[in-house]
């Protein structure tokens, strides 16, 4: 069995403040840390080791900075990094990040289950592991929340909002995990150890063969073109006590506003 | 591809610096400089430079076959029955439409003529009704095949999905196979009156900002958007459209469906009439009793905002905002939450809104018809007490 995981770096905070004299945008952003989604697609991808045995690789577009992730990501168990480092990876929207992705896929060979995390918590787009299956040309299920692998097909279920589907797939295939799938565990000390010497394995644009022109910035069909906190919509009307507010709770919930 | 800092316009200000949500910016010798190790070209500088010192060049050699494209469709996604999102996208269609002069289509997969008149009441000019049996499953392979199929032959220049977890699923696929972009979760969709384009806002960086998005050289302009975020549009069973049935095979994919049971899910959320909410100021998990039980008494149910799933304090079904369920009941109490802005988004629709909050200044203030600040428990308890 031969798992790869897909891993991003995000901030470990998402806080924005505006500064009011200068209508400028302060973030509390601090330290970079796995998004907390991919940590489950990491555990999973160890679970499935020990049951079946084989190997679990990491794999990660980003800044250098990034190694660290993922060599935390060998503390826990993972046999292999592979780190897709690159100018030209800059600024890539979901369709350029899902072709560099699969370019460092091929990088790493054969697998049976190529796993993400439900979405990254800095984009909430959701939309790496479907368009990396669809690039892939191997099926593909999203929020995943259990998942049964026999060595080569994989029954898992998704919650479609108001329906849960149970569904198999043959290997090799994608998925996407939720929180409840899994609890993450933490790196062994033997695990951090052993991963303090590794090099993490850096690959360029031109390294995995990947074409610039579909990469990045220029890879990326979408453009921001403004960014800004929303302006308040309502006019607030300020309460002091509990009876003030009875009669508006009760008239808002149908019960009548009369004692 | 570069950040590039005019240092000639740049005054100095760090803007740009205490903006960047990776720390690739510092003040050198007085004006901005880029770490280019750090920074990954969010372009949050760009917007935030008081002065517009700050650019990212852009070159693009994307072949432009955009005035080939045209109309607007949407994906009418069923589930038992036509799902409610499925008729607010076709009424946010026609007003896109309407704007740019042109039609509006639906993709109806598995459903029936009353549905196809139900999404022509609600705007549509033409819906395509699949026939295959693969379609009446909600499974992305085959739905992938037959829109991609569609979207070739007839070149659509905008192309909608409702954000609900199988639309959120299926429109990455197909933007992957059209090589085209996708924006998630939009909130506000209208067309850009210079350039035609559609502008594409939703919730950035955790949902902490909004950001406006296009997609200038590649067709279709593809978005999805939550469900109860645009208005529901009025039916009128006087509108005129056109139903193509459409039975050519589609592939259906490598993904079996064992099995499909029916939960109710998070549509309690959606259905509620009175939701009281509760966040990080709620305090101790323990307090959750409180809003559930005032929630009861006032015939609604109880959500929570992001933290709490985050904390494992709530499941996220029981999620309100624009990464968890869009809510839009008669009364909303919202107790001890913050405010992020993607928590905003995501009880924009509700009619009155009740926020109580120990700081007078949080965010959710500014959604509020009415502020109590005080703490969320207690006032939880002095209501529960005054309908006793």
């Amino acid at each position: 069995m031969r798992t790869i995981v897909c891993v991003k770096q995000v901030p470990a905070s998402n806080e924005v403040r505006l500064d009011e004299k200068t209508n400028t945008i302060i973030r509390d952003g601090g330290e970079a840390v796995i998004n907390p989604f991919d940590s489950h697609a990491l555990e999973a991808a160890l679970a499935l080791k020990e049951q079946l045995g084989g190997t679990v690789a990491v794999l990660s577009m980003g800044i250098p900075a990034a190694a660290e992730m993922l060599r935390q990501c060998l503390a826990r168990g993972a046999d292999e990094a592979l780190l897709l480092t690159d100018r030209a990876f800059a600024g890539a929207d979901t369709l350029a990040t899902s072709y560099a992705l699969f370019q460092g896929v091929e990088q790493l060979g054969d697998f049976d289950l190529l796993l993400c995390g439900k979405m990254a918590v800095d984009g909430d787009t959701a939309q790496i592991g479907p368009e990396l299956a669809t690039r892939l040309g191997i099926p593909h299920v999203s929020d995943v929340f259990s998942l049964e692998c026999s060595g080569d097909s994989v029954t898992v279920q998704r919650e479609l909002g108001g329906c849960v589907q149970t569904l198999r797939l043959p290997l090799p295939a994608v998925l996407t995990v939720t929180r409840e799938l899994n609890v993450p565990r933490l790196p062994s000390i033997a695990g951090v150890l052993r991963s303090e010497t590794v090099e993490i394995p850096c690959r360029s644009a031109a390294q995995i063969g990947a074409d610039e022109a579909q990469c990045g910035l220029k890879g990326s069909p979408t453009q921001v073109v403004a960014t800004f906190l929303p302006q308040r919509t309502r006019e607030v009307v300020e309460l002091t006590d509990t009876a003030a507010l009875l009669p508006i709770i009760k008239g808002g919930a149908g019960l009548g506003t009369g004692d | 591809m570069a950040l590039v800092i005019d240092t000639s316009l740049c005054v100095g200000c760090g803007a740009c610096v205490g903006g960047c949500p990776n720390g690739a910016l510092a003040l050198e010798n007085g004006v901005a400089a880029v770490d280019e190790n750090v920074c990954v070209l969010c372009g949050v500088c760009v917007q935030n430079c008081p002065v517009g010192a700050i650019d990212i060049p852009r070159e693009t050699n994307a072949p432009d076959t955009t005035a080939q494209h045209r109309d607007v469709w949407v994906f009418a996604q069923r589930s038992e029955g036509l799902a409610e999102v499925s008729l607010e996208l076709t009424g946010l269609a026609r007003r896109l439409a309407d704007s740019k002069g042109q039609s509006v289509t639906a993709l109806l997969g598995g459903g029936t003529e009353d549905e196809a008149a139900q999404l022509i009441a609600a705007g549509a000019d033409r819906v395509i009704l699949g026939t295959q049996p693969a379609l009446a499953q909600m499974l992305e392979a085959p739905y992938t095949d037959w829109i991609c199929r569609l979207a070739a032959e007839y070149k659509p220049e905008i192309l909608l999905f409702g954000a609900t977890p199988f639309g959120r699923s299926l429109a990455p696929c197909v933007a992957a196979r059209l090589q085209t972009g996708l924006t998630a979760d939009c909130s506000v969709l209208d067309i850009d009156g210079e350039t035609g384009l559609l502008r594409q806002t939703r919730p950035a960086f955790g949902g902490n900002l909004m950001a406006t998005i296009v997609t200038p050289h590649h067709r279709p302009q593809m978005a999805t958007v939550r469900p109860g975020v645009m208005p529901l549009p009025a039916a009128d069973a006087a509108r005129q459209g056109q139903i193509v049935t459409d039975d050519a095979a589609v592939a259906p994919g490598l993904v079996e469906l064992l099995q499909e049971v029916r939960d109710g899910g998070g549509s309690a959320l959606q259905k509620a009439e009175v939701i009281v909410s509760v966040g990080r100021g709620i305090g101790q998990r323990k307090n959750m009793k409180l809003a559930e039980e005032l929630a009861a008494k006032l015939g609604g149910v109880m959500g929570v905002s992001r933290p709490l799933v985050e904390m494992g304090w709530a499941t996220q079904d029981r999620q309100i905002g624009q990464t968890g369920t869009a809510v839009a009941p008669r009364l909303l109490i919202a107790c001890g939450i913050s405010g992020a802005i993607q928590h905003l988004a995501g009880i924009a629709g509700a009619k009155t809104v009740v926020a109580v909050n120990t700081d007078p200044n949080a965010p959710i203030f500014g959604a509020a018809d009415y502020k109590v600040v005080a703490d969320a428990a207690e006032t939880l308890r002095a209501l529960i007490d005054a309908l006793e």
